[in-house]
This record gives C-alpha cells, structure tokens and sequence, in this order.
C-alpha cells in the first residue's frame, strides 16, 4: 500500500490528472464502440513520428538549457535537407534513379551540416542568457521561422512539385508522395495484428535514436554534459568546460530536430513550410513534460512515457469528442491545446523555489 | 508574581534526516539577564534559535523535542510571527532591512502608526494614512536608547554597516511587548569601537528588563556583557556558568573540549622538506573571502591547516589554487609554474579539492554514489573510461568495484553504490567527495571545511582517513578549516589568515593565546 502510495505521489498531481484523463477516453472510445483498430493504428503511427521530435528535447534539458522551445531551429534545418534531396531527385532525374529509401538519408545528410552549426550559433546564444532559455528559445524559434518564411520564397528550388505554378518560391505544403518517401519507414517491415498496424520501421528507428542517445549518456561527454546541466557549479570544478557542454546539448537537440521533422513528414506524406514549423515545439515540450521530466531533469523513460500518453491522447481525443457531438467537432484540438499549455504552465511553475 | 524566568527551553533535541544536531539543551533567562551562548561554528546555537522562532526548515523537517516555556507559560512556536507575538525579537546577522526606506519606516515596517483620514473612513482600515510624527517620535525614541544620534530620516541606503545593525535593533526595541531579544553574531559586521558601542547598549537594554540571548563566538565579548554563559559543543550542553566563575580560558576550552585529546598532536619536524606547492602573491576574487597576497609554502608530506576567522579569507586560497574564482599571483607546484583559473589544469598536474560547498559545488546530489566517486578522474584522466576513436563508454564494471572498494574504505554508509548521494547523511556525503578526490592520486590534496555540518562519529572518520593517507601514501594535505581544535589536531603546522593575508603560521602546540592573537589581526600587530 505504502508502496502505491509512493508512486502515486512520484507521479504528481498533473500526470495523475493526464493519466486519468486518458483512461477516461480510452474507456469512452470503447463504451461509444469507435473502431479500437483504426484508433491504436493512427496512436502507433503518430507515437512513432513525434518520437524523435520529443526526444530532442532530453539532450536540452540534460546539458542545462531546459527544454527547447526553440527546437523549430532544428526543423527548419531538416526541412532544408528534405527540399534538397527533392531537388537533387528531380535534377538529377535520368542520371540517377533515387529510391525513397535513399532520398530520406539523403535529406538527413544534408540537413546535418546545417542543424550542427545552427546548434553552435544557438548554443552560444543560449550561454549568454543563462537563466532565461526558455523564453529566449521560444522567440528565437518564432522568429526564425518567420525569417524563414521569406527564404522559402528565394531559395532556388526549382522541381516542379515544390514549386507553386506561378511566381516564385516553394509550396506551403510538398507532397513526398510522388519521389516515394512517404511512409518509407511506416511500411518497412510492417505487419498486422488483426486491423491493427504495426508501423515496425518507425518505431524501431525511433528505438534506435533512443539506444544511441542512452549509449551517448553513458560515454565519457555525455556524463560531462549531464554534470553541466545537473550542478554547473560541480562540473566547472571537476575541470568540465561548462558552456561547451551546453553548446554539445544544443547541437545535439537541434541535430534530432532535424531528423525529427523529416521522420514525421515521411509518415504524414507531406512537408509543411511556412507556418508549419512555428508551435510543432510546444508539442514536443509537453509531451516531454507529461512523462515526468522537469524543465532540469529528463530520463529516456519520460520521453517515451511522454510520447505516448500525450500522443495517444491527441490520437484518442477527436473521435470521442466528435462521437458526443458532431458540433463540438474541434473539441479534440481544443482538450489538445489545453493539456499542452497546462502541462507547460504547470511545468514551468515548478522549475524555481520549493 | 512575576514569572521566574522569561524564557525556559527544557530539554531541547533535533535531527535532521537521522543525523542528530542538537541533544538535551536547556537554557533559562531571567528578565534582565544577558545570557551568552558560545560554540564553535556547527555546535548547534543557529539551530537552536531557528528552533525558538518556529521557523520552517524545523517543522518542514520533523519538528524538534523538548518544550518550551515563555513567561511561565508553554507555548507551541509554530512561525516567525508567532514568535514576535509572544515578545522574542531577533536581530538578524544578515540586514533586513529596505535600502531606500527612512530609518523610522524601516523601524516602522509592517507595524505602521495609522491615522484616519476621509477616504479612509468610507473604505475601511487599508487606507489609513501613516501618521509620520509619531511614528518619528517612536523611531527616535528607541534610536536615542541606542545612543544614535542620526537623523530618523534620513534613508539606510548608504549608512554604514554598523548603523544599519544599530537599525536592526531599534526596530526591535520599537516593539513594545518585547521580551527577549536575541542577538546572533552582531559584532562580526562591526568595527571595534562600534562593537563597544553595541556591548554598552546590550547592558542598557537589559537594564531595562529585556532579557538578552547573546551568540557569538568572540570569548572576550561574552565575558565583557554577559551574566550566565551557556556553552554547547557538537550539538550537546557543556555546561553553564556564571560570569564570576569563569574566564576566556575555561570557556575556550569548554568551547573546544577534549576533541583535541582524541587524536595525539602531530610533533614531526618536517622543516628539512623541501617545498611543494608554492604560493607567492596569491590574490583570489571571492566574493566574502578575498585573498589579499597571500605568501605560503607547503611542505612535502606535510598537513598544513589554514585557520582564521570566516569571511577573512582563509576558504579563498585553496578555491584560488584550484581555478574557481579569479586569481592572480604565482603559484609553483614541485617548481613548474601551476597556470591559474583552470581547474582542469590544476587537476591534471596533480592537485585534487574537496569543497567546503558539499552540496554546491562537491556533489552531483541527484547521482549515485558511484558517478560521483569516479566522476573527476574519468573526465580529467580517462580512468573507468573505453575510448574506440571519436567514441567512449564509462567502464561500469570497474567503477561499480572501485566505488565498492572506497564505500568499504571510508565506511560510507549506503544502501549501495547505486544510491543517490541526496539521501545521504552529510558526513558521508563528505566521504564520497574524499573518495573522488582520492580518485584522483592527487600529489597534494586540498580539503575546505571537511568536517562542517557532520555528526562527530563520521569527523572522526574524515580526519582519521586524512591522517592515514598522509603518513601511509605520504600525500601532501592542506586543510582548511574553521574548527581550530581540528587542525591543532591533525595538522603540522596552522597557517593563520587574517585580512586576506597569512597573519602567521603556529604549531598546533602553540599556546591558545596566540592562535586568538593571529585571528584577531591587530591585536598580533602590537604583540609582535
């Protein structure tokens, strides 16, 4: 009992309510009989595509800075990388046929060298607002993401499906369908359990992200960089270079950043530009947060208890909503966006004092 | 009848997390009566009074023993406030008090005379006007108590550090159902004349019928003011006195007991060995513990302690040598010029440190026993750690034996080396920032304050295992320490720093008299 307790009360007000709110519909979805296949397909497969996505955020929190409000940084960087393994498809169209497969390494190649020295400049900026991260993070992403807005209209992309018929500039909104890269990792290795499925690929690519950054926690940098988040003070005494090891976070977070966006545009088939990147952050932020992270402190346990809970609450959320009423339609969205704030209001009152 | 006593505290005890601080206290004031109450920096008089103000890291943490009696009556202190009502004043160490505020508002604060005027007639109490005659009136009259002859007006931003306290008290005083006033520390901020000044305004205050609590650890003030002297030592009554029947000497020596016969003083000569860490014009930036020039040669093989008052300096050098804060000079380490400002470099020619900020700058606190011990020797010397090319991993299968090995070594007692160092007594908190430093095979080891805020089984340990490596690997020890009767206990020599400075270095043998001369700086100047 005493036991029980205890777990309950390491769990905390917030994710007991989150908890209770999923099996609360989870247990409505059953009671107003929604097809429970289709429901746990759509939670895998949205599971696997914000996976990296959140997971940039514990290599954040880890080296000090907190959590990345300004992880669109790192998307915009992989959405650079997708644009240039479409555009080097097109071009070099009759030279080289590129499989799918083989365009989605590509954009994550490309987008590499940009999302490392992004995280540098991000980094540094970081170090000479200690204290205040979050609320430099999140203006720096919205910021550069409005930059960006401009640059989509100047950088010369010129493959027809990018393009918008008319003028200049790409689309909002690029369909990876026609190069094959859509649902490149879903459909590998996938199988059914009766209606239900299983997108292996995915997971097993967001299993190995995690197996590589647990690897990297463990290495000789990784403890460093934990030390510089957990005491800065402990660290810079035990000869630990303090803001390179923040600078080594953030690259690191902007680097799955990258890879993240363009994990989740093979899923959902498209890449969306423009406005697309400004709030997918916040999505993140919370998901992270509901899994027991702290703005100080993240295991790869809360990324992945985070992912799914609030993942399958988006998932599981809309049906039930809409099923009580169809004028209520944009209920799921709304529950969604009051959970994701709450949880970071929540977690952001918890950060300072006792 | 007018009560006896105006404040009994019967049998006073706290624990924090299962380490006991305070055990058996009793303490009785008369009204009038100034009691002192001497210890040694740890002994327990800030837990005690934290225990007489209700003040929440006592009740946060479990509560404490014993009762306590005001005016004859029992009374359960629960908060600062309520401690106030029932007539115990405090007057801070630290000022708090409102820098752009007038001296009578800051005596005033939160106790405001009102007046009424015509808003606040039609919307209540809160819109009262302060009536600022009275309240002047109010404020001179206890500052002229205190013989101050500043303007109530005028505003504390600015005055000096002895007018601000001064402030302190007349805010106390101000308050009409004081009863005992408790003074913690208040002439370490002062200049000399102004400590008189302070002492003669005690005795009038008492005078008066307040009763007055006295901390402090400055012997001759106590015998100066005080009626009754109450002396406590690691948490535990010594004893009482009576001013008539006691001196500095027996004070001091109650103060510092018999800890010093626990282990044999060091009677080595190592004058013949030659220099190993050599400090010329050591100046450090930290802020509270400045450096001022120091000049310092440690021996081969020897322990050498650093001793002085707090706030002079003495915790300063060891964070200079170490690059934690800002230093200049010329530091030789075995002849070779030690680069400054770079713990890392420090670490790697061979110098390791144990903080006096345990659990600021000494632990990960939210880490294993096992991170901890090893964690400065994989990131400086790549020991528990497999490289293959750009890529590493920490070797767990020998930093789970070593930390085994230091856990056995240096008795830290632990549900195993996987426990986080939080939910670890201070004293073996301390242990595990030794094993890290010793991790390390440091030439010559820095300790800061080992022994602060731990229970006396596990001071035992510390300085035990401190001794051991030092006559069984021949490692070079410099400790430093606010507990004198420590390093007259461990040390070959005790280096006195005074002002920033090193104002002499004594034997451990050495008289009292001089050690007390050295720590108060001028007083050895016309000695000398």
């Amino acid at each position: 009992m005493k036991t029980v307790l205890d777990f309950l009360k390491n769990l905390g007000l917030a994710r007991l309510i989150i908890l209770g709110f999923f099996v609360f519909l989870c247990a409505a979805a059953i009671l107003l009989r929604l097809n429970l296949a289709e429901l746990l397909t759509s939670s895998l497969a949205r599971i696997g595509m914000w996976g990296v996505l959140v997971l940039a955020m514990l290599p954040a929190i880890v080296s000090g800075i907190g959590p990345n409000f300004g992880v669109s940084l790192g998307i915009l960087c992989g959405l650079v990388g997708g644009l240039t393994s479409l555009e080097m498809a097109y071009r070099l169209e009759g030279v080289v046929e590129l499989g799918g497969g083989a365009l989605f390494f590509i954009a994550i190649l490309v987008s590499m060298p940009f999302a490392v020295m992004t995280g540098i400049g991000y980094g540094w900026l970081l170090n000479r607002v200690k204290g205040s991260e979050m609320m430099i993070a999140t203006y720096v992403g919205f910021s550069v993401v409005s930059i960006m807005k401009l640059a989509w209209l100047f950088l010369p992309y010129s493959s027809p499906e990018m393009a918008w018929p008319i003028g200049r500039g790409v689309r909002v909104q690029i369909s990876l369908a026609n190069r094959g890269i859509t649902r490149i990792l879903n459909d590998f290795l996938s199988f059914r359990i009766g209606d239900v499925v299983v997108p292996t690929g995915l997971l097993l690519f967001v299993a190995l992200c995690c197996f590589l950054m647990w690897l990297f926690l463990r290495s000789k940098t990784g403890t460093a960089m934990y030390a510089a988040g957990d005491n800065p003070r402990f660290a810079e005494a035990a000869g630990v270079n303090v803001n390179r090891q923040r600078i080594v976070g953030t690259i690191l977070s902007t680097v799955l950043g990258a890879v993240g966006i363009l994990v989740y545009a093979q899923s959902y088939g498209f890449m969306q530009l423009y406005e697309g990147p400004m709030f997918m952050p916040f999505v993140a932020v919370a998901a992270v947060l509901i899994g027991g992270a702290s703005v100080k402190r993240a295991t790869i346990t809360h990324v992945v208890v985070g992912t799914i809970l609030f993942l399958g609450i988006q998932v599981v959320a809309i049906p039930v909503a809409n099923a009580f009423t169809a004028d209520w339609s944009s209920m799921g969205e709304i529950s969604r966006k009051i959970i994701q704030n709450g949880v970071i209001l929540y977690a952001l009152t918890q950060a300072g004092g006792d | 009848m007018a009560p006896e006593s105006v404040l009994k505290m019967t049998n006073i005890g706290k624990s924090y997390y299962g380490t006991t601080v305070l055990k058996g206290i009793d303490l009785e004031i008369k009204p009038g009566e100034i009691h002192g109450i001497v210890g040694e920096n740890g002994a327990g008089k800030s837990t005690l009074m934290n225990i007489l103000f209700g003040m929440s890291v006592i009740h946060s943490t479990g509560g404490f023993e014993g009762s306590i009696e005001v005016a004859g009556e029992s009374v359960q202190i629960q908060s600062p406030e309520e401690a106030m009502a029932l007539g115990i004043g405090m007057v801070h160490q630290e000022f708090m008090l409102l820098p752009n505020f007038t001296l009578t508002e800051n005596i005033k604060l939160n106790r405001e005379v009102l007046k009424p005027n015509p808003v606040s007639r039609i919307f209540g109490e809160n819109l009262k006007s302060l009536d600022f005659d009275v309240m002047n009136k109010d404020a001179r009259k206890a500052l002229d108590r205190l013989h101050i002859d500043i303007e109530e007006y005028a505003s504390v931003a600015g005055l000096p550090v002895g007018h601000m306290q001064f402030t302190e008290i007349a805010r106390e005083l101000d308050k009409t159902n004081l009863k005992v006033l408790v003074f913690d520390e208040p002439t370490a901020v002062l200049t000399e004349s102004e400590a008189d000044h302070l002492l003669q305004a005690m005795k009038e205050i008492a005078a008066d019928g307040i009763a007055i609590l006295f901390i402090t650890h400055r012997l001759d003030e106590i015998i100066t003011v005080c009626d009754n002297i109450t002396v406590l030592r690691d948490g535990a009554l010594v004893g009482h006195r009576t001013k008539a029947e006691t001196d500095v000497y027996e004070l001091a020596e109650l103060m510092v007991g018999s800890r010093m016969a626990e282990l044999a003083q060091s009677t080595r000569d190592l004058s013949e060995k030659k220099p190993v860490l050599e400090l010329r014009n050591l100046n450090v930036r930290m802020p509270g513990e400045r450096v001022r020039g120091v000049n310092l040669d440690v021996r081969e093989g020897e322990i050498l302690g650093i001793g002085g008052l707090a706030g002079q300096g003495k915790i300063g050098i060891a964070n200079g040598i170490m690059g934690l804060f800002p230093s200049e000079g010329d530091v030789r380490l075995a002849g070779e010029q030690l680069p400054l400002n770079s713990p890392k470099e420090s670490m790697a020619r061979g110098l390791a440190y144990v903080s006096e900020d345990r659990r600021g700058v000494g632990l990960l606190l939210d880490s294993s026993i096992e991170l901890n011990i090893v964690f400065s020797a994989a990131q400086n010397q790549n020991q528990f750690v497999r490289r293959w090319g750009p890529f590493s991993q920490l070797d767990s299968d020998t930093i789970r034996q070593h930390a085994l090995k230091y856990i056995k070594d240096l008795d830290i007692r632990c549900t195993g080396p996987t426990q986080m160092v939080r939910r670890l007594s201070g004293g073996n908190q301390q242990k595990v920032c030794i094993a890290r430093a010793l991790t390390m095979n440091p030439h010559v080891l820095l300790v800061s304050e080992p022994t602060r805020g731990i229970d006396v089984g596990a001071k035992r340990i510390v300085l035990d295992t401190l001794r051991k490596l030092n006559e069984e690997l021949g490692m070079t020890i410099v400790m430093t320490s606010s507990e004198l009767g420590e390093l007259r206990s461990i040390c070959d020599r005790i280096a006195i720093v005074t002002d920033g400075k090193v104002a002499g270095i004594l034997k451990p043998d050495d008289s009292d008299v001089n050690f007390g001369l050295l720590m108060s700086g001028q007083k050895a100047e016309k000695g000398a």
